[in-house]
């Protein structure tokens, strides 16, 4: 199991804070691919991937970064803080 | 050094002196105050900041101790809001204690340049009209390649 977590608009857009998910994927870009297949609001919040960043276990990465018994990964836009 | 991320407001002047304490080999303080400011047509209500727990806390460390060590700071603070905040409140403080102001001014503009686009906050503007999130802006990022 994985903890897919959403912040600002994706979240907003998919509806939930997080969930849980079980997953053969073995990328965070073939979880993304799994999650378009799901529903359409997966695919309206993930239509635009340069308008979006990830974090794989707290840590800020790139989208094929190997999930590799990750716990938790995030999908959120650029930062805005300060 | 210390990090706090925290809905609660701050008292700067008193977190300051806290600072200041028992640093007898520090010469030079340097400390920035962020502020909600209001947009151009005046017609901000409100701003709600969104954090990451657990990540942002230790995203804002990270990018401390890179700086502590890269100026041999004595010490630094960061403190930011998150939450419901309004035109006028703070939204966060950094403070940086070196040897001499050299060091402080730089690590405290490192710091808030990194803060502002790779710390895990997002701001949404809640305005008369109805609200939006807040764009990262391309200078905040280009701000970064000086470091």
């Amino acid at each position: 199991m994985i903890k897919v977590l959403y912040f600002a608009w994706v979240r907003e857009r998919i509806g939930v804070p997080y969930e849980m998910l079980e997953t053969q994927s073995g990328t965070v870009m073939e979880l993304v691919e799994e999650l378009k297949q799901k529903e359409e609001r997966y695919k309206v919040a993930f239509s635009d991937l340069s308008a979006l960043k990830v974090a794989v276990d707290q840590e800020l990465c790139e989208f094929d970064t190997e999930l590799n018994g990750a716990l938790e990964v995030a999908f959120f836009p650029p930062m805005t803080g300060g | 050094m210390r990090v706090s991320v925290q809905l609660d407001d701050f008292d700067i002047g008193q977190e300051l002196d806290l600072f200041r304490n028992g640093k007898s080999n520090t010469g030079a303080i340097v400390s920035f105050q962020g502020i909600v400011r209001n947009n151009s047509e005046n017609s901000l209500l409100n701003m709600d900041i969104e954090q990451y727990p657990g990540m942002t806390q230790k995203a804002i460390s990270k990018y401390v101790m890179t700086a502590v060590e890269r100026w041999s700071l004595n010490d630094a603070l960061v403190i930011h809001r998150h939450g419901k905040l309004f035109p006028g409140d703070q939204i966060m403080m950094v403070a940086t204690a070196a040897m001499h102001r050299h060091d402080a001014f730089q690590s405290a503009e490192f710091l808030m340049d990194y803060l502002k686009s790779r710390a895990p906050f997002w701001k949404k503007e809640i305005t008369k009209k109805g609200y939006h999130w807040v764009e990262s802006v391309l200078d905040d990022e280009k701000a970064l390649e000086r470091w």
